[in-house]
């Protein structure tokens, strides 16, 4: 399997790799894939009280196309709103990482990564709202 | 010394020719071009003669009775189907029962289907955990109407080594022809058509320092006389086998490469099998949660070889495969997980002995061989260390393995 160049540089030197903690209600939190499938991703997002998400962190089981596409998914939402981030499609990421079909999957994974963690997120605000009433 | 990049670790795949193999086949391209069927003239007859030469040699290397047991092909894949097939067609008539094991190389299983196709019945059996086929389960498999048996000598993913011998004394018990795909043992472990009770062998000479592209098929002639029926139409060469013009230098080439073995193999083994622990114990010592596919350790209390010497197969738990051969990336090696497959299925061999899908996803095979160095060992080594820890700090599972939890306690979304 030949990789692109964008998939090494970001699979050699990933971005936001690392924990947040996910007890904290800034903190939004998607896990998704299967250690049976090959692929684990989980993306995490500290979103401030304007909902602009103001840090991303990743870790993922999976090859070199799934390393690369959740390390460039921490890389473009930083800085966006919620609403933003949840626009992010994953055919954007297949075309920036130039993926081959074989790997769609991978950008697949990262979209719902991103969707999970704000789900994740927007549901500890909800539940939080329900607590304070 | 420095040391050459890449390094190339897949022996099981194919091995580079020996330059002795090269040197001998040189002048058969040009000087002596003859075709082995030219009976009129010299250059036929010198085709002739280095190929017979050749065949002494082969048949010498696996104990065969006599050199014209040995019928060329163009490799093993051809020399399965030859067997099978051409058992099948020869033998159809007094049984469409055929055995064989779950983890055979993709030529016999899809041979295999093939017959299932043409109205006989294949028994694909199970293989314990570590890989091997239990002698008892083939006389329990046989039936009246079983003409044929075919198993591995050795796995090429997991190194096991059958019993070869036990099950070739249960098939000449029950009067069931034996054939095994012995690629990967040849010249890596003992292989002898007699004591083994084998009556068809499939060999190829690229797996063992020769030339790619020539193969042969071991069929014996007498007790039992073994008949078989071409699977290739044309001029009647190799005693009407296998018609085609004979690869007459890959031939003198496979010839070579049979010698050597005969001569060699044992020592080549001895240090190979020491490099292949050398590095087993690099790994392990440096690394948690590693476990090695097939059996270990290699050799049993008793001195028996389970294993291939030059294979290992380990499980880095919680590192998919592809991203580790992506940090091998000056060492050539294989992986059994999915995505490296073009089935983007995990291995069926891997599947066979029960690894479970998870681990699957993160097996790396290392393949040694004749020209494997200590330094490059002690490389691949150190690489694979420091590559497993950097995708370890990467991966969501080993940091929540680390902290306890249960991944089968989650809940994943299977995609």
């Amino acid at each position: 399997m030949a990789y692109s160049d964008k998939v090494i540089e970001h699979y050699e030197n990933p971005r936001n790799v690392g924990t947040l903690d996910k007890n904290d209600d800034h903190v939004g939190t998607g896990l998704v894939g299967a250690p049976a499938c090959g692929d684990v991703m989980r993306l995490q997002i500290r979103v401030n009280d304007d909902g602009v998400i103001e840090d991303a962190k990743f870790k993922t089981f999976g090859c070199g196309s799934a390393i690369a596409s959740s390390s460039l998914a921490t890389e473009w939402i930083k800085g966006k709103t919620l609403d933003e981030a949840a626009e992010i499609k994953n055919e954007t990421i297949a075309k920036e990482l130039n993926l081959p079909p074989v790997k769609i999957h991978c950008s697949v994974l990262a979209e719902d990564a991103i969707k999970s963690a704000i789900d994740d997120f927007r549901k500890k605000q909800a539940s939080r709202r329900e607590g304070n009433t | 010394m420095a040391i050459k990049l890449p390094i190339y670790l897949d022996y099981h795949a194919t091995t580079p020719m020996d330059r002795r193999v090269l040197d001998e086949m040189l002048p058969y391209f040009t000087e002596d071009f003859g075709n082995a069927a030219s009976r009129t003239h010299a250059f036929g007859w010198k085709a002739e003669s280095a190929v017979g030469v050749a065949r002494e040699r082969i048949a010498k290397m696996i104990n065969a009775d006599k050199p014209e047991e040995i019928i060329f092909t163009s490799g093993a894949t051809e020399s399965d189907n030859l067997a099978l097939k051409g058992i099948a067609e020869f033998y159809g008539d007094k049984g469409k029962h055929i055995i064989t094991s779950r983890i055979e190389h993709k030529a016999i299983l899809d041979s295999g289907k093939r017959l299932e196709k043409m109205g006989f019945e294949v028994t694909y059996l199970d293989v314990d955990k570590q890989g091997f086929v239990d002698p008892a389960h083939v006389r329990a498999a046989i039936r009246p109407d079983t003409i044929l048996c075919s198993v591995m000598l050795a796995n090429n993913e997991v190194g096991t080594v059958q019993p070869i011998r036990e099950i070739g004394a249960v098939c000449r018990e029950k009067g069931v022809l034996f054939h095994t795909d012995a690629v990967q043992g040849i010249g890596r472990i003992e292989f002898d058509v007699q004591s083994m009770n084998v009556d068809l062998a499939s060999i190829t000479a690229h797996k063992m320092y020769g030339p790619k592209g020539v193969g042969a098929l071991y069929v014996r002639r007498s007790k039992p006389r073994v008949r078989l029926v071409s699977q290739m139409d044309g001029g009647g060469h190799e005693r009407g086998y296998r018609s085609g013009t004979l690869n007459v230098p890959g031939i003198v080439g496979f010839g070579k490469a049979a010698e050597i073995i005969t001569h060699e193999w044992r020592d080549e083994a001895a240090r190979v099998s020491r490099l292949r622990d050398s590095l087993y114990k690099k790994i392990t010592a440096e690394l948690d949660e590693v476990f090695v596919n097939g059996p270990w350790p290699a050799i049993d209390s008793s001195g028996k070889v389970l294993r291939l010497p030059n294979n290992l197969n380990i499980s880095f738990a919680y590192v998919e495969g592809e991203s580790i051969l992506m940090s091998l990336k000056n060492v050539s090696v294989s992986s059994g997980s999915a995505c490296t497959s073009a089935s983007l299925e995990p291995s069926y061999v891997l599947r066979a002995l029960g690894v479970e899908e998870e681990l699957a996803h993160t097996s790396i095979r290392f393949g040694l061989g004749r020209f494997t160095t200590e330094e490059e060992i002690e490389y691949a080594a150190n690489l694979t260390v420091s590559s497993i820890k950097r995708l370890r700090d990467l991966s969501p599972l080993y940091e929540m393995a680390k902290e306890g939890i249960d991944l089968k306690s989650i809940a994943w979304t299977a995609h």
